[in-house]
């Protein structure tokens, strides 16, 4: 009786899921389509960096994504750790691998990019070193999580990471403020009006949000598939 | 106190702990941390003549001479200046006015031989035009 129990929450969640995916995947290819044909032909160039500038609409979102990829496997480690949520460890093992990838993403267009501007695809400045040990610590909680035959000792012990990790979230941000790095400081994410021309800066924002639709249907999509798994290990062992 | 309620309080102990940690060892290593000194910063430290470090700053209005392959240039941060010579490729967004940071060391003439050179792009976005208006305009801002 414990198991089924157990699954009691992760099912509400499953039929809410279910409700709102389709519509949440046809509104993300829309908003993404509409956000290319933007960043990509809509926008002017820049006046220094000419077309290179549209790797931003790209690079700069990804970037968000992967810290508050981050911070959402933090309340996730801690519902886990303090409140035993049962949802949380599911969901935390789905949106790992996706954090990754922006993070990914975002190291790998910031190296095309520099290549050009600065005249090198990498340099070790704080910006850029805290962003990589970022990527390395979603690649460390997804091999935590998935390290033990226990599932549930994975989950704890991915969890305790995700909350120190966080310590490098305020670190990445303020790296360009605090340092002296190569990367260029805020411009859109700073007190007074962003340094980046509307026409410029609207289908950032734009981009931005396409990208969070996508990343918030990848995260639902593979939540269900791990409640789904795990069902299917519960039945497994009870036959 | 509750199962949870205690969790919860270790949890919050256990990260203000480590946060404190994380902002020991970054205070502490502040000077490494830094990715290049400015000319202000250089002109209170010594550094010895052989030792490889970064200068950054803006290239100064005017004072880029090329001499075929060898380029010479003054870095500013408006307070200090230090002379500069290169030899080798100009990353694009190279040009007067432009912020720069240069690797190499400091000879024994007080020029700085680079030998690398990095563009360092500011944090405008803005298309051609609007640039320019700003500028016939006479509101550019030049930064600091």
């Amino acid at each position: 009786m414990a198991d089924l129990h157990f699954l009691a929450n992760p099912a509400r969640f499953r039929r809410f899921s279910q409700r709102v995916l389709p519509g949440l995947g046809f509104a993300t290819v829309l908003m993404l389509g509409v956000g290319l044909y933007m960043a990509f032909f809509v926008a002017p160039a820049d006046y220094q960096q000419g077309q290179t500038v549209r790797i931003m609409f790209v690079h700069v979102p990804s970037a968000w994504l992967s810290m508050g990829g981050y911070a959402l496997l933090a309340v996730l480690g801690a519902s886990l750790l303090v409140w035993r949520h049962p949802l949380a460890a599911l969901m935390a093992r789905a949106a790992a691998p996706v954090g990754a990838s922006f993070a990914a993403v975002c190291l790998l267009t910031g190296s095309l990019w520099g290549r050009p501007m600065w005249g090198t695809y990498w340099v070790w400045d704080a910006r850029l070193t805290s962003m990589l040990l970022l990527f390395f610590l979603y690649l460390g909680h997804i091999a935590l999580s998935r390290a033990y035959d226990d599932s549930g000792r994975g989950d704890r012990a991915a969890a305790i990471l995700a909350l120190v990790g966080v310590i490098n979230l305020p670190i990445i941000k303020f790296s360009v403020d605090w340092w002296n790095t190569l990367h260029q400081p805020a411009s859109v994410t700073r007190l007074d009006a962003p340094a980046i021309h509307n026409s410029i800066l609207v289908p950032l924002l734009w981009m931005a949000v396409s990208l969070l639709f996508l990343f918030v249907w990848l995260v639902l999509l593979r939540t269900e598939t791990e409640i789904d798994r795990r069902r299917l290990e519960v039945a497994d062992q009870t036959q | 106190m509750t199962p949870k309620r205690r969790r919860l309080w270790l949890l919050i102990g256990s990260l203000s702990v480590l946060g404190v940690a994380a902002a020991l060892v970054l205070t502490a290593l502040n000077d490494n941390l830094v990715f290049f000194y400015s000319p202000t910063q250089l002109a209170e430290k010594t550094i010895a003549p052989d030792r490889r470090f970064r200068l950054g700053g803006l290239v100064e209005q005017g004072s880029v001479k090329k001499e075929g392959q060898i380029v010479r240039f003054t870095v500013t941060d408006t307070n200090k200046t230090v002379k500069v010579v290169y030899s080798g490729i100009l990353p694009d967004l190279f040009r007067e006015g432009q912020g720069v940071i240069a690797e190499g060391s400091l000879g024994a003439d007080g020029v700085f031989a680079a030998r690398e050179i990095l563009a360092k792009h500011d944090e405008n976005y803005m298309p051609p035009e609007v640039a320019k208006a700003l500028k016939d305009s006479g509101q550019w801002k030049e930064r600091k």
